[in-house]
């Protein structure tokens, strides 16, 4: 195995949401914090793919934020390729701001409605200088427009011209203008139909062969996961449960959560299903419960998961957050009986 | 017995060039207790159709042509007081978002009570207990307790569960849902599905489910009616329709949706994006992006025949038949 290209350490966000000092002082109230991240360990192997999954609210967005510098750590380690990246603003250090790019939800949201596609796409070519000369870029331009489906006369196009699908190609294209390792794509699909779905999802599986890309993949949809991911890490409240290979947590998903996700996914195989047995919704991220975070929802649930926090250890080839599973108490046919 | 028939409906909106057909030609049933799916892009009509149903179409657009009857009766053409009537006594509706089909300033119980009194000659202590009885119902814990708290002290999916708790509560014969779990997380959504396909059975209300999620639909509805560019191309049970599709683009459309389980090199994909209302072709609209196209498709429009089992809207289906 090769070193990882990105390597993530006890990652942690928090954000204040106290009042102000003064009214503080009135009501008595304390200090409030809510823990977005609150954690996170991870590494990703360069050309593969890492999903986070998770309802929302669980911090798989500000994962994708902090590693971008939209937002910065209140602790923990990020190495890009052997650079730490916590503490540094969004363009710095530019040399290697340059390597990590993202592709965002909202094709609506992400394209200046008022710029040419041409000029959406060469902006991070000229702030990073990859390509001074301006004939050069254009001509760049016009190759990655072809390259992601579209034609070089759509360069002199405005954005409201495009469909979702077609967006979404723009901001791929702007994403790997600079020639990038490693894309953060936070649920890139999430707005399309799904006709249009499977166009931009072989479009990002065919750049990764050809280009051999490093993606971080946010999504909360497990099926897309599926078909694109080598690793995924299912997040709960904050805290990574379960980190595993694709297959493994398909095949053998260890933590209840994972079972849970599992298990309540609308499937187009599994008509009909009774479903009223997955109790609870996800608790309030200020005040999360004790312990293991999803205790409360837990049919494995003991005195120890409701006072301890349950450690991410490794367990077999996966990693997961759970006393059950460390005391051997999940076996899977009573889970799935009790689920 | 029918209870809801909807025959060549086609609503227009007038348009700087011309009006534009938002939907064209769409016919459909509904009986009782039967929890038919509407299925398709957005733009392809659905959340149209079931707007057109319950009367509200907003101006300038309205019904050009066809027919809604409501066990029996026609309702397309009333005035707007007997609608009003008509929505929430006979026809309820659950929309996406419970944040804002609830009014902030009101308690969940004073939502209940004016609508259960709107609707049906009761007392308000008497209709207090049926808001209670209904917040039991769909799944509120303590709900003598949280009938005086308000929306914003409830969670996502609690919330959805009053708003079904509205829009059932003066026992209409139908319900049109419109996207009833798209704002939810799946572990959510699974038990408002589940919650939706109990009050179906128990109280024989109809629902018309209007989503683009297959998977919801293959969870919960006993028919589906796929559209397309205003259009519905296939409607037919659950079953028949997923599993064995006729038309291209269903077929197309089930094998583009990424699934659990073994994992495919490369997704199928239809080529191409659904055409805008204004620039349909003359012919099938799917032509463009169908690859069974044949001569006729340009030309033609395809209409939806077959039996009351499945119908689907295809010129390769008719080829085949004749």
């Amino acid at each position: 195995m090769s070193t990882p290209l990105l390597n993530v350490t006890g990652l942690k966000k928090s954000f204040d949401l106290s009042q102000p000092f003064l009214n503080r002082l009135f009501s008595g109230d304390e200090r409030k914090f809510v823990h977005a991240v609150d954690g996170v360990d991870f590494s990703i192997e360069r050309g593969t793919t890492l999903s986070l999954v998770g309802e929302s609210g669980c911090g798989k967005s500000t994962v994708a934020k902090l590693l971008m510098g939209l937002t910065h750590p209140s602790d923990g380690n990020m190495r890009f390729d052997g650079n730490e990246l916590a503490g540094m603003s969004a363009g710095d250090p530019p040399d290697v701001r340059r390597r990590m790019q993202m592709i965002f939800q909202d094709p609506f949201a992400s394209l200046n409605p008022r710029w040419r596609v041409a000029r959406i796409i060469a902006e991070p070519m000229k702030s990073f200088g990859t390509h001074p000369d301006p004939s050069e870029r254009r001509k760049e331009v016009d190759r990655l427009l072809e390259f992601v489906g579209l034609s070089a006369a759509d360069g002199e196009k405005f954005p409201h011209e495009f469909s979702g699908g077609q967006r979404q190609r723009i901001s791929i294209a702007r994403a790997i203008s600079t020639k990038p390792e490693f894309l953060v794509c936070d649920e890139p699909t999430s707005a399309l139909d799904v006709s249009v779905q499977a166009q931009i999802l072989n479009l990002m599986r065919e750049l990764q062969r050809e280009l051999g890309l490093t993606y971080l993949f946010i999504t909360h949809d497990l099926a897309v996961v599926n078909y694109i991911s080598d690793y995924i890490g299912v997040m709960y409240l904050g805290r990574l449960v379960e980190l595993a290979p694709a297959e493994q947590i398909f095949a053998a998903p260890q933590h209840p959560y994972t079972r849970l996700l599992l298990e309540t996914v609308p499937d187009i195989t599994m008509a009909h299903r009774d479903m009223e047995r997955p109790a609870g919704e996800v608790p309030n991220p200020i005040t999360p419960p004790m312990g293991c975070h999803f205790n409360p929802r837990c049919p494995l649930a003991t005195d120890r998961c409701r006072t301890e926090k349950p450690e991410f250890l490794p367990y077999g080839s996966s990693r997961v957050r759970c006393h059950a599973v460390q005391e051997g108490r999940a076996d899977q046919a009573v889970l799935r009986e009790d689920l | 017995m029918t209870l809801l028939t909807v025959e060549n409906l086609t609503v227009a909106f007038p348009g700087r060039r011309g009006t534009v057909n938002a939907i064209e030609d769409v016919t459909l049933s509904v009986s009782p207790g039967e929890i038919l799916g509407m299925v398709g892009e957005s733009g392809a009509g659905k959340s149209m159709t079931g707007a057109a149903i319950i009367g509200l179409i907003e101006p300038p657009g309205g019904i050009t042509q066809g027919e809604i009857r409501l066990e029996g009766d026609r309702i397309d053409n009333l005035r707007p007081e007997a609608m009003r009537r008509i929505r929430g006594r006979k026809i309820g509706a659950i929309f996406q978002d419970p944040l804002t089909s609830l009014n902030p300033v009101l308690t969940v119980g004073e939502q209940l009570i004016e609508t259960i009194q709107t609707h049906l000659k009761l007392s308000k202590a008497d209709a207090r207990e049926r808001a209670i009885d209904w917040l039991r119902r769909v799944g509120i814990p303590a709900p003598e307790a949280r009938i005086d708290t308000y929306p914003h002290q409830y969670s996502g999916g609690m919330r959805q569960r009053v708003v079904i708790a509205l829009a059932l509560c003066a026992e209409p014969r139908l319900v049109i849902a419109d996207e009833p779990t798209t704002a939810l997380d799946v572990s959510v959504q699974a038990q408002i599905i589940a919650l939706l396909r109990r009050l179906a059975r128990e109280t024989g209300v109809a629902v018309i489910l209007v989503t683009h999620d297959m998977g919801v639909i293959a969870e919960t509805a006993d028919r589906v009616a796929v559209m397309y560019a205003g259009r519905i191309v296939e409607v037919g049970s659950v079953a028949e329709v997923l599993t064995a599709p006729k038309h291209p683009y269903t077929s197309g459309l089930m094998a583009s949706i990424p699934r659990i389980g073994p994992r495919p090199d490369v997704l199928a994909q239809i080529e191409g994006a659904m055409p805008r209302p204004n620039a349909r072709p003359e012919g099938c609209a799917f032509a463009p992006r169908c690859p069974h196209k044949m001569d006729i498709c340009l030309q033609q429009r395809p209409k939806l025949e077959g039996s009351e089992e499945k119908s689907v809207a295809c010129h390769l289906i008719e080829e085949v038949s004749v």
